[in-house]
């Protein structure tokens, strides 16, 4: 029901991290409500009472220290069973890198979202990149490589619907991947302060439909080979006027 | 382990009659000393929560003129919320539980008739006095005090070109910084050597009380942690005024030191503020329970253990910095298990309520709902600690709400029980009941009224440090939670008014409190109220531990650490 809280989850590893969220939600809200019900009784039930005296129980006897150790020991068993569900989603997420369909390269700066495709040739530093601000477009159902890096300070891209948050570190090239499962229009927020306008340091992840995809990049990445003649920075300046 | 020591000749200092200035002002009596560090803390503590007041204004109700400040910029915003993190950390927490009440209670504790170095002491104070005023002047510099956030992440807080005219706010923030920790560093030394040497004879260590374990283990997380933090400031300093390149990446710096240095320094800081806090709870449970703590060695090696691991979680607050992912799993285990000696504190003092006898005095009701507020802010601690649920909750009000929920409780909740509970032996007077009870329902229901709702704000998905909240679309459903918790601040602010007519009330006009109002065991109740210079008419002699309460086959229900003939002697 607290679950309910969080926003729409359109990606592939979201539900895990939903999983792992929801089962420690409910193992520290049930010891949660147990240890605070406990206060709550003891503090009703042991109110002053004129004439009554107080037990005398120091808990130095293991007997008595029982009372505490056994749930802790139920505590450390819990916390076991949580790292051991957490490992498999922290790497799935941030230690797997799966094949991806499409890499694209992000720049962070004060204040907005560089991202750079490689174009038809697929490498980087050629001149049929193409450099769009603000927008990333991306297929549903397909895996996305993230390559984030900073012009000037540091920076975090984070998509609450995709689950997905990495610092972006100037000097580092930090590789991150998702897939979508939803098209749609999302929002990219910057959550690292990197300044005095880092509030509105919003990008947008624009999902389409494969089909919708392929004709984006159609109409937008430069043609195979147009790139003769035609210098990188021209066609970064036609290609960040346009919304995409 | 039963050391005994001669008392007098390790405290050389002589205290004969003063002037106003020796007695009030440069003092070297550690009870003035804690005082002043009370009375500081409280100032920069008010100074502290106005600032959140005109920043959860802001957050509330975005574009308004919040009273008495007017419109709030986006400069200011991060302005207001690197400030409030700054002086509630370093010059509230700290001042006022280990300033405070470490050095007015630490000798009485023992039974020593003062601190082993009293000027050093002296020194500590008025160290930390000019690190504080250098700080306030920050706001009146040309661009304002810092807003590169109360963690001054680098490069943000390295190159001024970042925050375009922020020099000299972000020059004096890391010098008022490094004034802090010196300060703190010489009452540390103090702490220690005053409880290791300077004990009365019969105080074993399994006598100390476990607010003294608590400030000394706190005393050392600190000693050990700060060193290369403070490396770290002088080394940012250097780079901002002289041009070196220690955190700038365009010179091949890593950015990701400058974290490494403050995160390794500041997770030992968390406990360096909560022990001294949950100590504080721990005098008084038993007092108002009329039982002895529950499992008092326990409790100690709980402190210890915790200590020593707190030197091995930093990186949890870096899980998504971009360090090697790998390191985020062996962090996600330490952090889980840091969790396990607080949890044998927790339920250790849950259960020294069982079967117990209680009053809700005042003190009391603070400890207990510091208690109940601890536990929210443990479990809540989970979730951000296991790897792969901080990758969504990194960073959003989430993260702010739990740590609140540690450092509130620790810091300010049972600091207020510990100004009521040891009030009377401060000044002399009791302090008002009734008024007591009222600043404890507003700040109590106020505090979860600010937190709770940031918790869901967090789950949604909002992020702290976001000026205008509007910007984005997922966060409009959240925002009349901000509405709520800002409200929830302002029944804190107003709750605080019963509070400041109670303290300087009470001590002019309070009842004259006796010396023992509590019937306390501790030895800082076998002494006048206020105690006498140096302390003790004749050093007690302790013959037992210090939490004798409702001892079969004894008449009254509580054991003072005192021989009988001393605590007869206070008394009279």
């Amino acid at each position: 029901m607290i679950l309910g809280w969080l926003p729409q989850d359109v990606s592939t590893f979201g539900p895990n991290i939903d999983s792992i969220l929801k089962l420690i939600i409910y193992v520290v809200g049930t010891a949660f409500v147990l240890a605070e019900g406990t206060l709550l009784a003891f503090v009703i039930l042991y109110r002053r009472r004129e004439g009554g005296r107080a037990a005398f129980v120091p808990g130095e006897s293991l007997r008595e220290l029982a009372w505490v150790l056994i749930p802790v020991v139920i505590v450390i068993f819990l916390d076991v069973a949580i790292d051991v569900r957490a490992k498999p989603i922290w790497e799935l997420v941030k230690e797997q890198s799966p094949t991806p369909a499409l890499t694209v390269k992000l720049e962070a700066l004060q204040f907005g979202w560089e991202f750079t495709y490689p174009g038809p040739d697929g490498k980087f530093g050629t001149q049929d990149d193409l450099v769009q601000t603000t927008f990333l477009t991306v297929p549903t159902g397909q895996v996305i490589r993230l390559i984030i890096g900073s012009k000037d300070v540091i920076h975090s891209f984070y998509v609450p619907q995709l689950r997905l948050r990495q610092d972006a570190v100037p000097g580092r090239e930090i590789p991150v991947w998702f897939e979508v499962t939803l098209p749609g229009k999302y929002e990219i927020a910057c959550s690292q302060l990197c300044g005095n306008s880092h509030f509105a340091m919003k990008g947008i992840l624009r999902v389409l439909t494969p089909e919708e995809y392929q004709q984006w990049v159609s109409q937008h990445w430069p043609k195979a080979g147009a790139g003769t003649g035609k210098s990188a920075s021209s066609t970064r300046s036609s290609a960040s006027g346009t919304e995409g | 382990m039963a050391e005994t020591k001669p008392e007098a000749a390790l405290s050389t200092d002589t205290h004969e009659q003063m002037g106003f200035w020796r007695q009030y002002l440069f003092s070297v009596d550690h009870k003035v000393i804690g005082k002043q560090y009370l009375f500081l803390g409280l100032f920069m503590g008010f100074v502290g929560v106005f600032l959140s007041y005109v920043f959860r204004w802001q957050l509330a109700w975005p574009g308004t003129a919040a009273p008495i400040w007017g419109k709030v910029t986006a400069p200011q915003y991060y302005e207001l919320v690197t400030m409030h993190g700054t002086i509630m950390v370093f010059f509230v927490a700290m001042p006022v539980l280990l300033g405070a009440f470490g050095n007015f209670l630490i000798p009485l504790m023992v039974g020593a008739r003062d601190m082993a170095f009293p000027r050093l002491n002296m020194a500590s104070f008025w160290t930390i006095f000019v690190g504080s005023v250098l700080l306030l002047i920050s706001f009146f510099v040309p661009g304002g005090a810092s807003h590169a956030g109360w963690t001054n992440y680098v490069p943000l807080s390295d190159a001024s070109k970042y925050l375009p005219g922020n020099y000299w706010g972000g020059n004096l923030w890391l010098i008022a910084l490094a004034i802090d920790f010196a300060s703190v560093l010489m009452g540390g030394i103090n702490f220690l050597t005053t409880a290791i040497a300077m004990r009365a004879p019969g105080m074993t260590i399994w006598r100390m009380p476990l607010l003294v374990w608590q400030e000394l283990v706190a005393s050392v997380l600190f000693m050990l942690s700060v060193g290369p933090l403070i490396a770290g400031v002088v080394m940012l300093l250097f780079d901002r005024m002289v041009g070196t390149g220690f955190f700038l990446p365009e010179r091949g710096a890593d950015p990701l030191l400058w974290q490494h240095l403050f995160w390794f320094f500041g997770h030992p800081e968390v406990y360096v503020v909560a022990m001294p806090g949950l100590g504080i709870v721990q005098e008084i449970l038993p007092v108002f329970a009329r039982k002895p703590i529950f499992g008092y060695r326990m409790i100690v090696w709980a402190v210890i253990v915790a200590g020593i691991l707190s030197f091995t979680v930093w990186a949890h607050h870096m899980f998504v910095s971009g360090m090697n992912p790998a390191l985020a799993e062996p962090f996600s285990v330490t952090t889980i298990a840091i969790s396990i000696p607080f949890a044998v504190m927790l339920f250790a003092m849950i259960a020294t309520l069982w079967r117990g006898q209680i009053t809700f005095s005042t003190p009391m009701l603070f400890a207990l709902g510091a208690l109940a507020n601890f536990l929210l802010g443990g479990v809540t601690g989970i979730p951000l600690g296991t790897n792969a649920s901080d990758i969504y909750l990194h960073d959003t009000y989430f993260v702010i709400a739990h740590f609140h929920n540690t450092l509130v409780p620790t810091a300010v909740i049972a600091g207020f029980g510990g100004i009521y509970f040891w009030f009377p032996k401060m000044f002399g007077r009791m302090m008002n009941e009734t008024l007591g009870k009222v600043h404890f329902i507003f700040t109590w229901v106020g505090f979860n009224l600010v937190f709770v709702p940031l918790f869901l704000i967090g789950l949604g998905g909002g992020q702290r440090r976001i000026y205008m909240s509007s910007v984005y679309t997922y966060y409009k459903p959240l925002q009349p939670l901000h509405v709520i918790a800002t409200i929830g601040l302002l029944i804190i602010i107003v709750g605080q008014i019963p509070f400041l007519v109670n303290f300087f009330l009470s001590m002019f006009r309070g009842v004259k409190a006796p010396a023992n109002p509590w019937h306390a065991t501790t030895l800082e109740w076998a002494t006048d109220s206020p105690p006498p210079h140096e302390n003790f008419h004749a050093i007690p002699t302790v013959v037992r531990g210090p939490y004798e309460y409702s001892v079969p086959g004894m008449e009254q229900d509580w054991a003072p650490q005192a021989a009988a003939v001393e605590a007869g002697a206070a008394r009279g």
